[in-house]
């Protein structure tokens, strides 16, 4: 088993907690885990991704090659469509379709989708309204990764586990909260 | 044995405090912040008391790590690149003086300036300073190092530069660590202070002596399980590799690598190895990340046809390493299946959201409006992104405290107006001195220290002079009529412009400061109260 992902977004918008749940998943199953993020100045705003990587056996490079990429999970739809040359050619796109604007620059939203549904293997889902209409505002991240799910090749129960114990010092109604937003993802994808 | 996620920086300091350490000093810089940060925060530190508060700049961080040193305890220094410069001096020169307890100095380099002004190749100081150094490849040898480099110190005397670069410490992997952390070691007076005074009949005595080590240093790096050669069917080719460019040479060969490769891990440069990989294969391909150090030495000044890497090209001078590079390196196909996407546009940083430094800038554009050719002198922070639109406010950006320093230059050959702008953490770090010599001459500058109560880029540490700029600043002579406070919001706008134009126009040294709590660190706060209410 192995699984190359690409997790990216804006600056501030949750990719890091979307990596420590897989992180946590994977770890549980005993397999090998390379995780590059990114800190420092980048983080003010700007695009912002980190290269995940999972497999049963040992991982030699912390970066992922150009055409790699299994999944790309992004918070934001522009941010999924720059990291393109690494996706493999079945690789699966997996992004929010709210755009991020804080840039005076931003393309038109059309432009941006065309250019997703010129793509093979697309899930957009606008997790912030799906969030907000389910009362979890603070889980949209974790919807995307309930989405995500199957591409990335981790048992649904296990990413559940995962989100138990990395949310459970935070008391049970967060918990209730993440697990509730896994769900509508799972749901959202199919 | 405990397996833990970790990142490298993370891997590092947990080495560092199962290794027996009794203190680290840093000051924060990324991509090296996280370590100090790891060790604030553990339980071991805490019961063990190892201190791991920061320390105002990296040169008395080194230099306090010195003095635990002579005690006999094992102290860690942790900065990035560009911080081993502002340490440079005691850096050199524990060289000189040896060790007691051992001493560990990670620098952690930029390649490709992710959050940095230059490239630098931290294993060049190694080499300079006699020092040696070690540079890991992955998280566990990162851990695994971190108690050999302490021994080593001590075994050899002297102290061991660990060089790693921002995707070693940055990325996560598991870590298996031991089950029993090693003790601190105790007090003791065995420093001799012969070693110690570098008077000049002293300092050519150890001289001698540490120029002598050399051989055996060398040697050491010959037998340790750190430097690896690994045999291989295909001799067309060897592959010297260093750090993280050995896992992107491995990531290229899922099912073994068919050529010889020789991973160095382990400095000065063990030549013997480097003669047998020669020696053995027609050409040698050097991959290492950041500059051609191993390649320099090997290729010489003859210029080696043999030998490729970053001086012929093979792989690019510039920038950080990645899997692509090295594939086309070794003439392997890129697997590339999708184009760039033409409407992607960038999406640089930017200044939070009401964010103090905002004020202060519009402020300041509003008040230079008025005068012809005005020069504004940046430093480094959050605030240097003063320089990229909307604002387009500062000229300068150079080196930690080069704001009111070069204001001052530029002020003696003529130039008004002159402003500097320095974050709080910046100012302490390295602003104080040059402030004291614009004082002293009183010249025509406005010194600008926009304090955000913090250490802002690097995600909120505690900044050492936090209510006390006042009072440095008096005491660095500033009279009160010039030293002015001001709260920067849109409402004080007319208050703050007009402060700025008369100490613009005083004709001598004036500070304005500026002080609002960053964005980042008051949601934070806030958080916290929130939490605490809930528990309540």
């Amino acid at each position: 088993m192995k699984t190359d992902i690409i997790l990216c977004g804006v600056g501030g918008q949750g990719i890091l907690s979307i990596a420590t749940i897989i992180g946590e998943a994977a770890m549980n199953e005993n397999l090998y885990i390379k995780q590059a993020e990114v800190h420092g100045m980048s983080q003010r705003g700007g695009d912002v991704q980190s290269n995940l990587r999972i497999s049963s056996d040992p991982i030699a490079s912390d970066l992922i090659a150009k055409g790699g990429a299994d999944v790309i999970i992004s918070m934001e739809p522009m941010e999924a469509l720059r990291y393109l040359p690494f996706l493999a050619k079945d690789g699966w796109i997996i992004t929010s379709a709210t755009p991020f604007v804080n840039i005076p620059n931003y393309p038109d939203m059309d432009v941006i989708n065309a250019d997703l549904d010129r793509l093979p293997n697309v899930i957009r889902i606008d997790i912030e309204q799906m969030a907000k209409d389910n009362g979890v505002p603070r889980s949209a991240n974790v919807i995307l990764l309930g989405a995500a799910q199957k591409a990335l090749g981790i048992e649904y129960h296990k990413l559940e586990d995962a989100i138990r114990r990395v949310f459970g010092r935070k008391g049970e109604a967060v918990v209730e909260a993440n697990i509730k937003a896994l769900a509508l993802g799972r749901e959202a994808q199919k | 044995m405990e397996k833990k996620l970790l990142l490298g920086d993370e891997a590092i300091a947990l080495g560092a405090l199962h290794a027996g350490l009794s203190g680290v000093y840093a000051y924060p810089g990324t991509p090296s912040t996280e370590i100090t940060e790891f060790i604030q925060g553990n339980a071991l530190a805490k019961e063990r008391g190892v201190h791991s508060r920061w320390s105002t700049n990296e040169k008395t961080a080194m230099e306090a790590a010195l003095g635990m040193s002579f005690m006999g305890k094992r102290a860690l220094v942790c900065m990035k690149h560009v911080g081993l410069n502002v340490c440079a001096d005691p850096f050199v020169n524990s060289g000189m003086t040896g060790v007691n307890g051992g001493v560990v100095v990670l620098v952690a380099d930029d390649p490709s300036m992710h959050s940095s002004q230059d490239e630098q190749d931290s294993r060049f100081y190694g080499k300079f300073a006699l020092i040696p150094t070690f540079e890991p490849s992955n998280q566990q040898e990162a851990y695994d190092m971190m108690a050999q480099a302490f021994d080593y110190s001590e075994k050899v005397c002297l102290p061991v530069l660990m060089r790693v670069t921002t995707r070693m410490a940055h990325s996560r992997a598991v870590v298996q660590c031991v089950d029993v952390p090693r003790q601190q070691n105790e007090l003791n007076y065995n420093a001799i202070a012969a070693n110690w005074v570098l008077l000049p009949a002293n300092a050519k005595k150890r001289n001698d002596i540490v120029t002598a080590q050399q051989a055996q240093l060398e040697q050491d790096a010959v037998n340790s399980p750190f430097n690896i050669y690994k045999e291989g069917t295909d001799k067309k080719l060897g592959v010297l590799c260093s750090g993280i460019g050995y896992n992107y040479v491995m990531e290229c060969f899922p099912n073994g690598c068919p050529y010889p490769i020789l991973k160095i891990s382990q400095y000065p440069l063990p030549k013997q190895l480097v003669r047998r990989l020669m020696d053995e294969c027609e050409q040698v391909l050097i991959v290492e990340e950041g500059q051609p150090f191993i390649e320099d030495q090997v290729r010489g000044i003859y210029d080696l046809k043999t030998v490729h890497g970053k001086f012929d090209g093979t792989l690019p001078r510039t920038g950080e390493l990645n899997p692509d590079f090295v594939k086309k390196a070794l003439g392997m196909e890129m697997d590339q299946c999708f184009d760039p996407c033409a409407d992607v546009v960038p999406r640089p940083p930017a200044l939070c959201q009401g964010c103090g430094h905002r004020d202060v800038y519009a402020a300041l554009n509003e008040v230079l409006k008025e005068y012809d050719n005005p020069r504004v002198f940046g430093d480094i922070g959050c605030y240097t992104l003063g320089f990229l639109p909307p604002f387009r406010a500062i000229h300068s950006c150079v080196d930690m405290g080069a704001s009111i320093t070069m204001a001052k230059g530029a002020a003696d050959a003529g130039q008004w107006p002159a402003v500097a702008i320095i974050g709080d953490s910046t100012f302490t770090h390295s602003g104080m001195t040059g402030l004291l010599d614009a004082i002293n001459e009183n010249a025509n500058i406005t010194v600008i220290i926009s304090d955000n109560l913090t250490t802002g880029m690097t995600g909120g540490q505690d900044s050492a002079g936090t209510n006390k700029f006042e009072a440095i600043c008096r005491g660095l002579g500033l009279s009160d009529e010039h030293l002015k406070v001001v709260v920067p919001l849109p409402k004080n706008m007319p208050e703050i412009t007009q402060i700025i134009r008369d100490e613009i126009n005083y004709k001598g040294t004036s500070v304005i400061i500026p002080r609002r709590e960053c964005m980042q660190t008051l949601q934070r706060h806030l958080k916290q109260k929130k939490a605490q209410e809930g528990k309540k």
